[in-house]
């Protein structure tokens, strides 16, 4: 079983230039999770929080503060921290367990171990019998699947969740939102979970982490002590889901959900070039 | 599946029209309706096709056609797909040498001969580095427009999963680029095969067999039948060569899916 990370996120702070000037989109936000945690990030369009896992992943960097994974201050990607995209991000021409073996590119393990754990984390999300299937055969949920299994493939110690089911329709979401809470259970790593979907955020969460726009901060951080598996249907549940709820009730989130945040692939004129 | 299946499953429809021609051509010759001297009939053709096989060494000049365009082909595209790869992706380079580059393949295909001629001669060198000017280019364009397109999302995929710059142009870019390119070197077979014919009109020797060299050949002995023979070779090959090239693309674009 992999090794699950402790992340110490320490007065973070970034800053964005919008029409020349720098413009904070990240202020002040102190977090700490604990190895093995789930830890559901909730808040509006906006609000910083793909951003927060942009910068947590490594594909962002210039930042004020610290963030630290297991006392070591983060300096751009690593193998030991994955990320689910909200797309899936498969390579077209690669099939399921190509793409799977992505995750393994630059492991130190043998092509033996590979091929076993790349069988593995197929039958672990559930995809059995689809290791020569090219993405353009398989279903919205399916590509997210496969999208989870390479995220994992090389047993990283934190895995970071971008909205990855919210492409997905409502079927599909909630099994697959069991399904990830039981790889959660099985894996025993450390999971954080980027979502504007509230119920989503309970459900998953052993803490919510709700944020707030302009700039983004952290408003509160709400314990879900409710035990696995939960039931939506639950007075516990609806009332924790409405006491988060609470929390967008001043109209910001009606007002910031049609405010598009930066685009942070495109925000820099980022080109690829040596 | 079903797309692909049908595809490669004969459609003679094609045939017919030419099959049409060909009887009426025949009808036309044999009835005296035309001078046979300018036009002569069918069966001439296939007469002479026959000589020219059998008696003048026909195969060996299709042969020696086929091995330069081929040699042409693959150096261009090579040199193709490596100098659209450097365009693609570095902005330094693009800014560097794309003017140069677009203002070159401005220059006709033809304008290239008398240079060819006075560097290399009227040698097969010539003629292969001619054909290989003419593969050049497409495949520089496609090349080039297919890494512009390759998708920036994958790129930070290749970032989170460590890729060196090698991993990254052998796994992403170029795959990515793929069906770009396959256009490009499929125009580029196109481009190839009519500047094989080109140079043996343009670049000729004494020495020289091929295809084109035969249709020349016909023109000075008043040989109608010899340049039909010659023209039609000449059409069949390049078709021949397109529905190959069309086949192995279609192969290697699998992944695709039936959409495209």
């Amino acid at each position: 079983m992999a090794h699950a990370a402790t992340l110490d996120i320490r007065n973070l702070g970034k800053l964005y230039p919008v029409s020349g000037e720098p413009k904070p989109v990240l202020e002040n936000i102190s977090l700490s999770i604990k190895p093995g945690e789930f830890v559901s990030i909730v808040g509006a369009s906006g609000c910083g929080k793909s951003t927060l896992l942009r910068l947590i992943i490594g594909l962002e960097q210039d930042y004020q503060g610290e963030i630290v994974l297991d006392g070591q201050r983060i300096i751009g990607t690593s193998l030991n921290r994955g990320i689910v995209f909200q797309e899936h991000r498969l390579f077209p021409w690669l099939t399921v367990e190509q793409n799977v073996g992505l995750g393994l590119l630059n492991s130190d393990q043998s092509p033996a171990q590979r091929k076993k754990a790349i069988q593995e984390h197929i039958d672990l999300v559930g995809l059995k019998g689809f290791e020569t299937a090219y993405p353009y055969q398989l279903s919205g949920g399916m590509g997210q699947r496969v999208a989870i299994a390479r995220a994992l493939v090389n047993r990283p110690e934190v895995l970071l969740l971008d909205e990855p089911f919210g492409a997905l329709d409502a079927l599909t979401r909630n099994y697959l939102q069991q399904e990830l809470q039981r790889i959660w259970e099985q894996e025993g790593i450390t999971m954080i979970l980027v979502t504007h979907d509230v119920e989503e955020a309970v459900y998953l969460g052993d803490r919510i982490v709700v944020m707030q726009p302009r700039p983004g901060r952290i408003k509160r951080i709400v314990d879900v002590p409710l035990a696995r598996p939960r039931d939506r249907g639950s007075y516990e549940f609806a009332a924790i889901k409405e006491d988060v709820l609470q929390e967008f009730g001043d109209g910001k989130l009606a007002a910031d959900l049609s405010v598009r945040r930066p685009d942070p692939v495109s925000a820099g004129e980022w080109h690829f070039a040596w | 599946m079903s797309a692909s299946h049908s595809r490669r499953q004969h459609d003679w429809r094609g045939v017919v029209a030419p099959l049409l021609f060909v009887a009426l051509w025949q009808v036309a010759a044999s009835a005296g309706w035309v001078n046979t001297k300018l036009i002569v009939s069918p069966l001439a053709v296939l007469q002479a096709g026959w000589q020219e096989i059998t008696a003048n060494g026909f195969a060996h000049a299709l042969a020696a056609s086929l091995a330069r365009d081929l040699a042409g082909f693959v150096l261009g595209s090579l040199a193709g797909i490596a100098f659209g790869v450097l365009l693609g992706l570095s902005r330094w380079a693009d800014r560097l040498l794309g003017p140069t580059f677009h203002t070159l393949r401005q220059i006709s295909l033809f304008a290239w001969i008398p240079l060819i001629s006075i560097w290399l001669g009227y040698t097969d060198q010539a003629r292969v580095l001619f054909i290989a000017v003419a593969a050049f280019y497409p495949v520089v364009l496609s090349t080039h427009e297919g890494i512009r397109s390759v998708n920036k999302a994958q790129f930070e995929v290749a970032q989170v999963y460590g890729f060196s710059r090698w991993q990254r142009l052998v796994r992403l870019v170029l795959p990515a680029a793929s069906p770009q390119i396959l256009t490009g070197l499929n125009l580029a077979l196109i481009y190839a095969w009519l500047a094989t014919i080109g140079a043996e009109f343009l670049l000729p020797s004494f020495d020289a067999t091929g295809v084109g060299a035969t249709v020349i050949r016909g023109r000075a002995a008043f040989r109608v039948d010899v340049i039909i023979v010659g023209m039609l070779v000449i059409g069949l090959t390049g078709y021949a060569l397109n529905r190959l090239a069309q086949r192995l693309e279609d192969r290697l674009l699998i992944w695709r899916g039936p959409a495209h």
